[in-house]
């Protein structure tokens, strides 16, 4: 039995073919094979959520998938979140609202956010945050990352109508 | 804090699982990975062999079947809390699942893998014992129903043959009607439950004519009040008598650890079931 | 340095809430934390850590694990030692009050004396292969009794922490001013406390992290490492390795979190610069979240034994008791956190007559250092808690007991008879406490409390209402280091010796200069946390980069300023009074066209042989400035925290939490907002959630993200900040630090409030974390058994 394996997946919209251990996590096949370093890991026990990454449009972290089980799959990480020209509405109101400080829990907060986003156009406060519930930060007390993202469904909403 | 070495199978079909569970040393089975993936990479977990059930054929799905409804063992715990028939038809594990974890647990996490994983603390298997459910189990032997009291063996140690596998769970329903609630204690939103209850009431007449009460988090498996669902059947549910019978979660058994001690969980039972039977109650028909 | 800052009105940028420079790449995944650092043929290690609290090492066999192919080295102190000048850290700062040296190896030899200590590194070429190879190491312990309270340390007869040691008393001191023991005699009412204090971890999202390469070609060796310190850590580098300083170069890159413990420098650090060096290749070391519990260090418990002495109105008489501070296996840092707690235990209030006696034992648990507000939040606690006990005895409302006793508005500068831990006084520089506090009492609608108490304990809700007041040291000296220098490409650069780990330190600085060189921040470059770019530095800690780099970078960018208008105003033949710098050029003020660019300036005094340098001040536009300021600036504030408790669970939730505070002027009122609440988020967990378990072998049993809570989203109650501004006549910018201003208050305010939301049933809190099962406890202890 090989201990590793050819997988064949989009991360971002663009294919990748690589080789990966099968025992290597789905963060740690992103970080290193990939070079995308911009999903982080926090605590590897799936409590932290600083690895959140959309697979199939919802999120997961990724230190609790295997990176052979991504073979076949779409991964969005938080560099295919906006793009060179323009930032996710969320990514805009993190910066307006101050809702980043160190940037470590951010990427995983906003992978999060976006899926959330996307099932419920109209969130309430409170909604927001049980979404983030499992993503922690030690930096900002949350209640700056809770009003950019209602600035940020605000903004989707209405571009949207 | 990386996984110890394994090797990696992904099998197609339930057939295939059960010939590598047969022949494999130190297999281990991969549902949602929410609780093993975690084991695998603190290194407090030593599979050979981990075999992946997420590409298995047929283990996924909500339908309807003969009053209950049967659930893939690998449907996302997400999909069973959005599901229309389950909100519909049985509403307390809906409430259940918005207690497990959080928004990126559920969107891996399954039903059969939680339920396997057997932690006391787990809402699926409180709720799953409230509401009578029934595991379809294979093996080599065939197929074979085992319910879910005779689930738990002991700590998270489910009644399976090491060459069998859950492959779906029915949960019968409960008549429209009915009142429910599930409620926890928990620290933080999304932690695993100190304690746990489940009630389910059936009010017809002014009376209790059915009655489910379910503890979780205060032994290795779920725990059924049966004396105290034997008390409410013919009572009129006044405050009393839903007093009397959470009064009864006073003489469990409960587990005890430095954080949160046997004499704190009975509490916690007591006062849980208390306030799960008056929500129930609120939300039945019949009421009057 | 008594200069009056700017009027507000006439910047455009400082204490304005400027984009910050950090987010454009943070945003978007870009930033480049140390685990993100991968040079070519890297190397990674995982260590082998003792899961002993205490034993003797027989014999370490890493033949085993040399063996497994992936491997390249397995290190232990013996392979360590003929390279490096001494085998300990020698990091301690100075005190009298030590008994015992502490100093920690490098690596553990004969001896272990906390789980996780580290014992041998494994390199290899992945950190999974390195992670396998650890397990094959073979270590044969001999365990001894274990050391795992410290109060138990200190009685006679305990067994010792350290093998052979006389006892477990690592340091002891008192502090003291007045006639303390004559001011108890004398007074009509005395008050007493045993609390028992505890803190956790700093638990950063970003654990720790070394990544080391030795440059053959520059004959270098490049540390990158998660620090808030790097000139200290490459101070103690040159030292450790015998290298000197143009030999080494530290960077801290993008750092995901600091809090306290990676002010400090750990033996791993050592470990990896020295394996890459003798291995050719450079080495990576991530600290995993599991190694974080057991080898970053942490505050943990203090038990205080203390008395208030009053007079019939409540006013403080004196204040006297003794503490058990835990100072764990090592002397990491010193004893700055019972003798911060014990600093800060008065320093709002008028107190006559003081006496503190401090003892720290040695336990066999990771070695304790500062987390966020350093042993404050521990002195401000005690002190509260015994106003509070006051005002209840003596029937005095619990905020008017306190506005009797805050050092009034009107005696600023105070002079205190406190000493700092560098022997200075205390002097509390400027504030109005009493007007915070009534700040915050009249948001939470303090007055209007018992009416809403007593409607909420008619419907069967116990709520509670607590208040506490902190004075804090901020800035802590002497000094940071900044450099400002325009390039002749027009470029304005930054470099400093202070260290940014989320708090914007980055933004801070190109305000500050941007200010005062052409008002657009996106010209200037800041260079933070490189000993290449800076020559020295502190770092940083006690909420002082604000303070000391700011005032620093105030003053050089001043300097470059002056010089650019003089030389401009010989380059443009007009008077300096009629230019002003905007964007990228000196221009004549109403007459644009008439400008020169801060490039062309540069280039003018850049040099040319043979030529004399326009405007006669010497060449080249760059300033470095450390501007010494050795007293603490003191920064103030009040919290009011609304409780509820649930009486059958023991659940307390904060309803609402009012912080008054006052940091003097703000340089970005945005960031000075997210650092409080960072501070309250923390203080919450503090109160009621975090706890750092150990059993009674010393084996931590709080070992995962799942077992110790940190505050999410959902616990968060709603905060109200208020904000007074007390400007400091200590630096030119009229500022205080504020990065740990938000925990201090905080837990002592929860505790009053639940002690308050519980007086039916005569609850008397003299612990915290409290949980819920504590809460039970107080309420029915019967039902505790």
């Amino acid at each position: 039995m090989s201990d590793s394996r050819r997988i064949a997946l989009a991360v971002n919209g663009v294919q990748h073919e690589a080789e990966t251990p099968v025992r290597e996590h789905l963060a740690d096949f992103l970080r290193g094979t990939l070079g995308l370093t911009g999903t982080h890991l926090g605590c590897e026990h799936g409590v932290c959520g600083a690895c959140t990454v959309l697979v199939d449009g919802r999120a997961v972290r990724a230190c609790l998938m295997l990176a052979v089980q991504a073979d076949g799959c779409a991964v969005t990480t938080i560099e295919g979140l906006g793009t060179d020209e323009a930032l996710h509405p969320l990514q805009a109101a993190f910066c307006a609202h101050h809702g980043l400080q160190c940037g470590f829990c951010t990427p995983g907060m906003l992978t999060t956010l976006a899926e959330f986003l996307q099932v419920h156009p109209d969130p309430t406060e409170e909604d927001v945050r049980v979404a983030i519930s499992g993503n922690l930060c030690r930096c900002t007390g949350y209640d700056s990352i809770v009003a950019a993202t209602m600035e940020a469904a605000r903004a989707m909403r209405g571009a949207g109508a | 804090m990386k996984a110890a070495p394994f090797a990696y199978h992904d099998p197609r079909n339930v057939e295939e699982v059960l010939h590598l569970l047969a022949t494999l040393e130190n297999p281990r089975l991969l549902a949602g990975g929410q609780s093993l993936m975690p084991m695998l990479n603190m290194r407090v977990a030593f599979p050979d062999h981990v075999i992946d059930l997420n590409r298995v054929e047929g283990l996924d799905g909500v339908t309807e079947r003969d009053g209950a409804l049967r659930i893939g063992a690998m449907t996302r715990q997400r999909d069973v809390e959005e599901h229309p028939l389950v909100r519909a038809r049985l509403p307390v594990m809906a409430e259940a699942l918005s207690f497990v974890g959080h928004w990126q647990t559920r969107n891996r996490g399954t039903v059969g893998g939680s339920l396997c994983n057997l932690d006391p603390s787990a809402e699926l298997v409180a709720v799953a014992a409230a509401l009578d459910a029934v595991l379809e189990v294979r093996g080599p032997a065939g197929a074979r129903d085992l319910s879910i009291h005779a689930f738990p063996e002991g700590f998270m140690t489910p009644a399976l043959a090491p060459e069998e596998m859950v492959t779906a769970i029915r949960f019968p329903f409960w008549p429209a009607g009915h009142g429910h609630c599930f409620t926890e204690f928990a620290r933080r939103h999304g932690d695993y439950a100190i304690v746990s209850a489940a009630a389910l009431l059936m009010v017809e007449g002014g009376r209790v004519t059915r009655a489910s009460l379910t503890l979780g988090g205060v032994a290795a498996g779920p725990m059924r009040l049966r004396e105290a669902e034997a008390a409410l059947l013919g009572a009129v549910p006044s405050e009393e008598v839903l007093r009397g019978a959470a009064a009864r979660c006073q003489e469990i058994e409960a587990m005890s650890d430095p954080q949160a001690p046997a004499w704190y969980r009975r509490r916690l039972a007591t006062t849980l079931v208390r306030r799960a039977l008056e929500t129930a109650l609120a939300r039945a028909g019949g009421a009057a | 340095m008594t200069a009056v800052p700017p009027a507000a009105s006439a910047q455009r940028l400082v204490g304005r809430d400027v984009p910050r420079v950090e987010d454009a790449a943070l945003i978007r995944g870009r930033g480049r934390f140390v685990d993100d650092i991968a040079p070519p043929g890297l190397l990674h290690a995982a260590f082998l850590r003792s899961p002993h609290a205490h034993a003797a090492i027989a014999r370490i066999d890493t033949a085993a694990a040399r063996a497994l192919p992936g491997v390249q080295a397995v290190l232990t102190l013996a392979d360590l030692a003929p390279h490096l000048t001494d085998t300990r850290l020698v990091v301690a700062l100075p005190s009298p009050a030590y008994r015992m040296e502490l100093h920690r190896p490098v690596l553990a030899q004969s001896e272990v004396v906390h789980v996780g200590e580290a014992v041998a590194v494994v390199i290899a070429n992945s950190r999974h292969l390195a992670e396998d190879a650890a397990a094959l190491v073979e270590v044969d312990y001999d365990p001894l009794p274990p050391v795992g309270d410290c109060v138990a340390a200190l009685a006679p007869g305990a067994p010792p922490a350290h093998r052979g040691a006389p006892s477990n008393l690592a340091a002891e001191m008192v502090l003291e001013h007045g006639a303390v023991d004559a001011a108890f005699s004398a007074a009509p009412h005395r008050f007493s406390e045993q609390l028992s204090i505890h803190r956790g971890g700093s638990h950063s999202m970003e654990c720790r992290g070394v990544v080391a390469r030795h440059d053959a070609l520059e004959d270098r060796l490049t540390v990158w490492i998660s620090t808030q310190t790097p000139h200290a850590a490459h101070r103690l580098l040159c030292d450790l390795l015998g290298l000197e300083n143009r030999a080494l170069r530290v960077i801290t890159p993008d750092v995901g979190g600091g809090f306290g413990p990676k002010l400090i420098s750990y033996p791993e650090e050592v470990v990896i610069a020295l394996a890459a060096r003798l291995l050719g290749r450079p080495v990576k070391w991530i600290e995993d979240r599991g190694e974080h519990f057991v080898a970053t260090t942490q505050e943990r418990d203090q038990v205080w034994d203390v008395e208030l002495a009053t007079d019939g109105e409540g006013r403080i008489l004196g204040v006297r008791g003794a503490l058990v501070h835990d100072h764990g296996a090592w002397t990491a840092r010193g004893v700055n956190i019972p003798q911060g707690a014990v600093s800060a235990m008065p320093l709002a209030y008028v107190v006559p007559a003081y006496r503190m006696a401090i003892r720290a034992a040695v336990t066999n648990k990771v070695p304790t250092t500062p987390v966020r507000g350093a042993g404050q939040p521990q002195g401000v606690f005690a002190m509260e808690r015994l106003l509070d006990q006051a005002a209840r005895t003596l029937g005095i409302d619990r905020a008017e007991i306190r506005r009797r006793n805050l050092v009034p508005g009107d005696r600023m500068p105070y002079a205190t008879p406190l000493k700092t831990r560098g022997g200075m006084q205390v002097v509390l520089d400027s504030g109005d406490y009493p007007r915070c506090m009534q700040m915050a009492l009249d948001a939470a609608g303090w007055a209007g409390f018992p009416g809403r108490q007593h409607a909420a304990r008619a419907s069967g809700r116990h709520l509670g209402i607590g208040v506490a007041n902190y004075v804090e040291g901020t800035g802590r000296g002497p000094f940071e280091h900044v450099s400002v220098h325009i390039e002749p490409s027009g470029r304005i650069v930054v470099a400093t010796g202070a260290a940014a780990m989320g708090q914007s330190t980055h933004t801070m600085l190109a305000q500050l200069v941007a200010e005062q060189l052409g008002g657009d921040m996106a010209r200037v470059h800041v260079i933070a946390g490189d000993t290449a770019a800076a020559p020295m530095g502190i770092g940083g800690s006690n909420s002082r980069q604000a303070v000391l780099a700011g005032s620093s970078a105030h003053v050089a960018a001043l300097r470059v300023r002056e010089k650019v208008l003089h030389i401009a105003s010989t380059l443009l033949e007009a008077a300096e009074g009629d230019l002003e710098i905007e964007g990228d050029a000196v221009r004549v003020k109403g007459v644009p066209e008439m400008k020169v660019t801060l490039a062309a300036v540069a280039r003018a005094v850049a040099g040319t042989p043979g030529f004399a340098i326009p405007g006669g001040r010497g060449p080249g536009l760059a300033a470095s400035e450390e501007v010494v300021i050795d007293a603490m600036a003191y920064a103030n504030g009040t919290a009011v925290a609304e409780v509820e408790v649930d009486a059958e669970t023991g659940d307390a939730r904060v309803l609402a939490l009012t912080f008054s505070h006052d940091c003097g002027n703000a340089l970005h009122p945005r960031i000075v907002d997210g650092q409080l609440m960072g501070g309250i988020a923390h203080g919450i967990g503090n109160a009621l959630f975090e706890h750092m378990r150990f059993d009674e072998e010393a084996q931590p049993t709080s070992t995962t993200l799942a077992d110790y809570l940190l505050v999410t989203a959902t616990e968060m109650p709603p905060v109200r900040i208020l904000h007074m501004h007390s400007p400091t006549p200590l630096n030119p910018l009229g500022i205080k630090g504020v990065g740990e201003a938000g925990v201090i208050p905080v837990p002592a305010a929860v505790a009053s409030a639940i002690e308050d939301a519980l007086s039916p049933f005569g609850v008397h809190v003299t612990k915290v974390p409290l949980s819920p099962v504590d809460i039970v406890a107080l309420i029915d202890p019967a039902a505790a058994g």
